[in-house]
């Protein structure tokens, strides 16, 4: 027993719980026997911002491999591209093994340090989710181990409600232990990329809108300035691109692949080094640092898809108190609240680095995956900012009032009602979940504090 | 579950009827507060009081608890009794206390039993009920009104200074034991708090209002220290006092 404290990404909410590493599936089965009443729950990288993959008081089984001596449980069919790879393994690792052969993830995050069952859990979207859907829907098969140790195969076709439960489903169906991922070729390691630098929020909307614009690039999303007032309020610097095609390349090895780290947070950084100024410093030469000009330019799989990977554990710049990410989504025809989000938080003198808005295509079958049709705006914020609570709660009811909803894998404060209102479909999964979890063994944080498991189960 | 912006959901003040108590309550009160636990002797008090936060946020559950901390040994049963109304307790307020102003204490040692029970024992015994209780839930917070009264112990309340000081140092103590747990306990240190338990008192220098305590309170509890003083200045008053030598302290007019 290792008694650990664990939070999320962002730094906040730190509980203890048991936390037992393992890959084995006969290991796992025998610590959910002992599994007292304040539950388990499975965690992978714990690349979510809030308390998705902690347990206060109870078991975090941890499925991670990053140093495992027998190398990456993953196989590759070189024809068809189909990875079978165990729910341990990282995008960073199953990169460096696949993108040397041609084939890269079809989804991928902002950062690579995910594991396969944190990303099928939160069903995350990519930069290319209105081309190509969110994480779930590559996913062909995957076994999962339900609370009473039994193993069931799940896919799209078998058993397709167990299995659209699990996709987006936080943890609380049960453990992934292996899944069978459709991957998407590439014949080069290198993206083309155009960057295009817009004055203001409508030519934003503008160009992220034209039809046959947006959707002619695999990935698009916006970088948005939530600190420049006046005509050039919610001004941004737009990146879309592709895979380069062999004949973009001149390299003599189109698909090399180097993604090594380049620097590190220091372990201790004061509260308040990201402020309001130094962030409007970053903004500013940020935005300068674009091309006026559409501008056309080959980019690394790194520096296109991951850029924040480059500084190792970045997330400490935000000091001991953390920081929270807030990530909603709205319908494609509300952009006015958008705006009126993004001058909310202007006004609260709320600063944000990297606000990054996206446009999401339609929604898959998953009820609790979070992508609808609509407009993502993600931003990171300063978790010790006095009246975070009372302005989030005022952010919150415009986005729900428009028909949006908060993203579960960074949530780290919404209400229990902010989520029925948000996942019209909750009462839908709660009851495939019952069906799944019949001793209620399944809980974290997140579902505490939202209540995502049923009151009856109540410690 | 207490969440990424500071916000406890289950908050239990224990003392419901203590002014502080509730200015600290006022000021921990926010959205994402989803359940109010107040403990006391006087529950239609406690209910009044509580008025303006039941408006102001109609979806928190709120529960009133009759129970009288002068019964020390039966504060356990009312943890259980609380837990089994909201589940998980995430910030604990003790606010409970006795002052026996113009009581003879060479006297009336009923009033002395009571005054040590509510402040001291019952306190002690709640704590550790607390603690229990919040460590198997993997985190918590207790927070307890002490005073600097237990600072170093005057003649002018010694009885009630040495309760203080006995509760503070035990609190400490506790949260040292707690450590790793993902239990905290923060000792709040306010000094003359001008509320009706102190109505038609001489003023002590240094005095504060329940708004300020409350304001300081619900800074640290954010945070994670251990101990703040209300005012802040009385931490470095209390260092001098602390040195000084008895024949000195003694002739203090304190
Ligand atoms: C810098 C950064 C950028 C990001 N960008 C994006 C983005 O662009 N798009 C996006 O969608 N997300 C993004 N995220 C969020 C991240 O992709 C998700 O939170 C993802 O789930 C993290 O995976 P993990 O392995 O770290 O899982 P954890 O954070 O450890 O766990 C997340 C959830 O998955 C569950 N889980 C983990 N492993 C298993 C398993 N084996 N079986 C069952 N359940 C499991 C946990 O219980 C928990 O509910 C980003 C995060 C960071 C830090």
């Amino acid at each position: 027993m290792v008694m650990q404290q664990l939070s999320g990404w962002g730094r906040t909410a730190w509980t203890v719980a048991d936390v037992v590493h393992s890959t084995d599936p006969g290991q796992i089965a025998h610590t959910l026997q002992t599994v007292g009443e304040r539950g388990a729950i499975a965690r992978g990288l714990g690349r979510s911002y809030g308390a998705a993959a902690q347990n206060a008081g109870g078991v975090v089984l941890e499925l991670t491999s990053e140093h495992d001596p027998l190398g990456i449980d993953a196989i590759l069919d070189p024809i068809t591209g189909t990875l079978d790879v165990a729910s341990s393994v990282s995008l960073d690792s199953i990169l460096r093994m696949c993108v040397p052969r041609g084939w890269f993830v079809p989804v991928t995050p902002g950062t690579r340090f995910v594991t396969v069952g944190g990303a099928i859990a939160s069903d995350v979207h990519g930069k290319n989710h209105h081309f190509d859907g969110s994480f779930g829907q590559h996913v062909s098969s995957l076994t999962l181990m339900l609370s009473s140790g039994e193993i069931v195969e799940l896919s799209p076709h078998s058993r397709p409600d167990w299995f659209w439960a699990t996709v987006g489903g936080m943890g609380l169906t049960g453990v992934i232990l292996r899944a069978t991922i459709s991957m998407l070729p590439i014949e080069s390691s290198k993206v083309r990329v155009e960057t295009e630098r817009l004055p203001h929020f409508d030519a934003v909307c503008e160009a992220m809108s034209t039809e046959g614009d947006d959707g002619d690039y695999r990935y698009s999303v916006c970088w948005v300035d939530l600190l420049a007032t006046g005509s050039s309020m919610g001004r941004g610097v737009l990146t879309r691109g592709d895979h380069a095609k062999r004949s973009d390349v001149s390299d003599d090895e189109p698909l090399a692949y180097d993604p090594r780290l380049r620097i590190s947070a220091p372990g201790w950084v004061p509260n308040g080094l990201l402020n309001k100024w130094s962030i409007k410093a970053f903004n500013e030469a940020w935005f300068r640092k674009a091309p006026s000009k559409r501008h056309v330019g080959m980019e690394s799989i790194p520096a296109f898809f991951h850029p924040l990977d480059g500084v190792n554990k970045w997330n400490r710049l935000y000091g001991s108190q953390g920081f929270i990410q807030y990530q909603f989504i709205v319908p494609l025809n509300r952009t006015d609240v958008l705006r009126k989000v993004i001058e909310t938080f202007s006004a609260a003198g709320v600063a944000s680095f990297l606000a990054v808005l996206k446009r999401m295509g339609p929604q898959n079958p998953a009820p609790m995956s979070f992508p609808t049709e609509g407009w993502t705006l993600t931003l990171d914020i300063a978790a010790g900012i006095k009246g975070l609570a009372e302005l989030l709660s005022r952010v919150d009811a415009m986005v729900l009032d428009a028909g949006g909803r908060h993203y579960l894998a960074k949530d780290s404060h919404v209400s229990p009602s902010a989520v029925r209102r948000g996942y019209p479909r909750l009462e839908e999964w709660m009851n495939v979940q019952h069906q799944m979890d019949i001793s209620g063994m399944w809980r974290s944080d997140l579902a505490r504090r939202l209540g995502l498991i049923d009151s009856r189960r109540n410690s | 579950m207490k969440n990424g912006v500071g916000v406890a959901q289950n908050i239990v003040l224990f003392g419901g009827t203590s002014e502080i108590g509730q200015a600290i309550l006022d000021k921990v009160v926010k959205p994402g507060v989803s359940r109010l636990v107040l403990v006391s002797r006087d529950i239609d008090t406690s209910t009044s009081m509580t008025q303006k936060i039941a408006e102001a946020h109609p979806d928190i559950d709120i529960h009133h608890v009759r129970f009288d901390a002068g019964d020390a040994a039966s504060l356990s049963h009312v943890v259980s009794e609380v837990v089994s109304e909201i589940g998980d307790i995430d910030v604990a307020i003790i606010a409970q206390g006795l002052l026996n102003e113009g009581v003879d204490n060479y006297a009336n040692p009923e009033a002395l039993i009571e005054m040590a029970n509510v402040n001291f024992t019952g306190t002690m015994v709640l704590m550790y009920a607390l603690a229990a209780r919040m460590k198997s839930q993997g985190y918590g917070k207790i927070v307890l009104l002490s005073s600097v009264a237990g600072a170093r112990v005057r003649k002018a309340n010694a009885a009630y200074g040495a309760t203080k000081a006995g509760i503070d140092g035990f609190a400490l103590a506790l949260d040292h034991d707690l450590q790793g747990t993902g239990v905290s306990v923060l000792v709040v240190r306010p000094g003359f708090v001008t509320t009706k338990m102190t109505q038609g008192m001489k003023k002590a220098p240094f005095s504060t209002d329940p708004q300020s305590v409350a304001d300081l309170t619900a800074k640290a509890i954010a945070s994670n220290k251990t101990v703040v003083w209300a005012p802040g200045i009385l931490q470095w008053m209390f260092l001098v006092l602390k040195a000084l030598p008895q024949s000195v302290w003694r002739r203090l007019p304190l």
